[in-house]
């Protein structure tokens, strides 16, 4: 028997979890947890070469392959960032030995659950996987049990579970719809026999299968109006977790409602799922954009920031269509990117000044010149100024959509327009004027986040034939 | 025969609302909890009876999961826990008990418009239970939402986990992962809430929401 690189994709992480929770001391766990994620990260890779036959369980198709090399490879990087991080905050005892411990397992434990929720193949798994990570990143917000960490971690926990509670009915419903054509049992839930079938079934309990869907797995999304625990749990938790957070465990979510999106696109009777996306990513851009203004803590402001992306996604999933599709798909790849980047200069930024607060912060560029400037491109490509990647997967948004809808394409320009303006402003009292707080030397890891934002500047300038193409087909295999 | 199952699911599916209902103006912690042990019972009861019409048997797993973890278990420790938090009094309601059976009624009777005008062809017997366990779901809810307390929220988190048992089991062979995993999720779920409750009453002395949300950050 060969080696199954899709199986590595799962064991790997979990006996990583099993053994980093064993093993006592910070310096090996660390090293073991970079390590763990660059085998995944190399396992997902050959998942482009060979690939299994897709089971009752799982699958592996075009799609879900984009997903699971842009969630490894952030999670890879972000272990990096993680392990200077992490040590940074033992020194200074917010966090102890045994809870270092556990935030490896817990961080092996989050990719696995992610990585199972992205090849699952049966619906039921991808929410049992989806309800696994949700779980693991609300143990991971409130490590530092302070007051506001457990309060954030609680509203997440509770918002979270609300979600996947609705999402569970809605994956009953599904099931209910696909009874009567597929027969019963466990082919009923295989995600690649429903969509083949999906044509016969009743379409009026799979437009409500789809409302259901939407509402919990929009809550893990963030869209507004479902978004309250978002900021919250970015901003009180570890800042790698805040970076896979807004990178990652957001794009797992999407990616699910993508699949169901699918199911529904097969049924020609079923109601049209774009308008809802539509309607809902736009009320999360414009909402977000209006509330990066009042920000008052370093990571709440992007964790705003996510919130307007990620409606801009669904926006874009929404319209649908070749174009827009392909624009999605970069968005999100370019938003991860440069959203995680901007994470890693946040965390260290906030530990050399000891604070998240904006208004104790200033002048970063001349206490920390390399920080400061990593941020400031982090965030001229996050508002997408050109030639960074994001303002090539936002022109192409809003130019396939003026082609379309021209008045939505008002709308989306205008919260496009304010967001920027929200970003610059707070970024000028972060990066320049007065130096304020400390000026002690950081003891930092650039080469993460110098990596996402090359990443991203290449993407903008030169996208190469090979990745547009591949863009292209799964653009197509959405419809 | 065939009208008996019907019957006996339809007016067990019922109860289980009913009892949503119960859970609704109970204003004591521990008698919230009893309650809740009776919704359990109710849901293990109709479980075990929707295993027997439909011929299958691994759903009397999922019944005895809830008559033993759900109906049992998690009431004695919660009860337990309250004891030894000291926090065994009246639960702070967000609105009144009138407002709030208003506003289940109406909740329910959405369920009712909805559900029963869209699964018309899933047969009657799975129609009802879907539109029930809809209500149960909203529910619960509207449970979390109107009470401040934390570990009333739990309740009303558990019991809208009994709603979703119950869809699950209404639909016709649905395979076992799910009830599986719906049973551990809510092992895990409880886990993390005892986890949080006990670290909570480390820093706060208390469980009482409201004195948890002072520490909100709306504005910064």
């Amino acid at each position: 028997m060969t080696f199954n690189a899709l199986i590595g994709v799962l064991l790997i992480p979990a006996f990583a979890a099993a053994l980093l929770a064993a093993l006592p001391g910070y310096r090996i766990t660390a090293r073991i947890n970079v390590l763990a994620t660059t085998l995944t990260l190399l396992c997902a890779l050959s998942l482009f070469f060979v690939r299994p036959a897709p089971s009752s369980y799982l699958l592996v198709d075009d799609l879900n392959g984009t997903f699971i090399v842009l969630t490894t490879f952030v999670g890879f990087t972000t272990s990096v960032f993680s392990a200077s991080y992490i040590g940074h905050e033992l020194e200074i005892g917010r966090l102890t030995a045994s809870s270092v411990r556990f935030y490896h397992a817990m961080y092996q434990v989050l990719m696995f659950a992610m990585n199972l929720a992205l090849v699952a193949n049966n619906i039921g798994l991808m929410w049992v996987a989806i309800e696994l990570a949700t779980l693991t990143t609300v143990l991971m917000v409130g490590i530092y049990r302070t007051h506001e960490a457990l309060e954030a971690a609680w509203k997440y926990f509770l918002l979270g579970s609300v979600g996947i509670a609705l999402a569970l009915f809605g994956t009953i419903l599904v099931y209910m719809a696909a009874r009567p054509v597929v027969g019963e049992g466990l082919d009923a839930m295989v995600w690649s026999i429903l969509v083949k079938r999906a044509g016969a079934f009743d379409p009026a309990l799979l437009d409500l299968a789809f409302v259901f869907l939407l509402l919990g797995y929009g809550t893990k999304v963030g869209l507004a109006p479902l978004h309250a625990w978002l900021p919250d749990a970015h901003a009180e938790g570890p800042t790698p977790i805040s970076a896979v957070l807004s990178g990652l465990l957001l794009n797992v979510a999407l990616y699910a409602l993508l699949r169901f999106k699918m199911l529904l696109a097969a049924n020609p009777a079923a109601l049209a799922p774009g308008p809802l996306m539509v309607t809902l990513g736009l009320l999360s851009l414009v909402f977000a954009a209006f509330m990066l203004y009042r920000r008052r803590d370093i990571k709440r402001l992007f964790a705003y920031s996510s919130i307007e992306h990620m409606g801009i996604i669904t926006f874009a999933f929404g319209m649908g269509g070749p174009l827009a599709n392909f624009a999605g798909l970069l968005h999100m790849t370019m938003h991860s990117l440069t959203k995680s980047a901007i994470f890693f200069a946040v965390g260290h930024v906030s530990q050399v000044k000891g604070t998240q607060r904006i208004a104790d912060m200033g002048g970063l560029t001349e206490t920390h010149p390399l920080l400061g400037w990593g941020l400031i491109l982090g965030v001229v490509a996050i508002a997408g100024l050109p030639p960074l990647g994001i303002f090539m997967s936002e022109f192409l948004v809003v130019s396939s959509t003026f082609a379309r809808a021209p008045l939505l394409a008002i709308v989306l320009v205008f919260g496009l327009l304010v967001a920027f303006g929200g970003l610059f402003l707070r970024l000028n009292s972060i990066a320049f004027g007065e130096p304020r707080g400390p000026t002690a030397k950081a003891q930092a890891s650039y080469v993460p986040m110098f990596a996402h934002l090359t990443l991203v500047f290449i993407a903008g300038v030169y996208m190469p034939p090979a990745l547009v193409a591949w863009f292209n087909n799964v653009a197509g295999l959405l419809g | 025969m065939h009208t008996l199952d019907f019957d006996v699911a339809h007016v067990l599916a019922g109860a289980l609302v009913l009892v949503s209902f119960l859970e609704l103006y109970q204003d004591r912690l521990y008698s919230l909890l009893n309650v809740y042990a009776v919704h359990a019972l109710v849901l293990a009861a109709s479980v075990a009876w929707q295993a027997y019409i439909q011929d299958a048997p691994h759903l009397y797993v999922t019944a005895m999961i809830a008559l033993v973890f759900k109906a049992l278990i998690i009431p004695v420790v919660l009860h337990r826990m309250i004891v030894k938090l000291g926090i065994h009094r009246e639960i702070e309601k967000v609105v009144g008990v009138g407002s709030a059976m208003l506003a289940g009624m109406g909740l329910v009777a959405l369920s009712m418009v909805v559900m029963l005008r869209v699964t018309q062809q899933a047969g009657p017997l799975a129609q009802e239970d879907l539109a029930f366990a809809l209500s149960v779901v909203l529910l619960g809810l509207l449970m979390m939402v109107t009470r401040r307390n934390a570990v009333s929220q739990v309740v009303g988190f558990m019991s809208l986990e009994n709603g979703l048992v119950l869809a699950a089991t209404g639909a016709k062979g649905m395979p076992l992962v799910v009830e599986i995993s719906v049973a551990f999720s809510i092992l895990i779920a409880f886990i993390v809430i005892g986890i949080f409750l006990f670290r909570i009453r480390e820093r706060f002395d208390t469980v009482d929401m409201q004195v948890i949300d002072t520490f909100r950050g709306e504005h910064r």
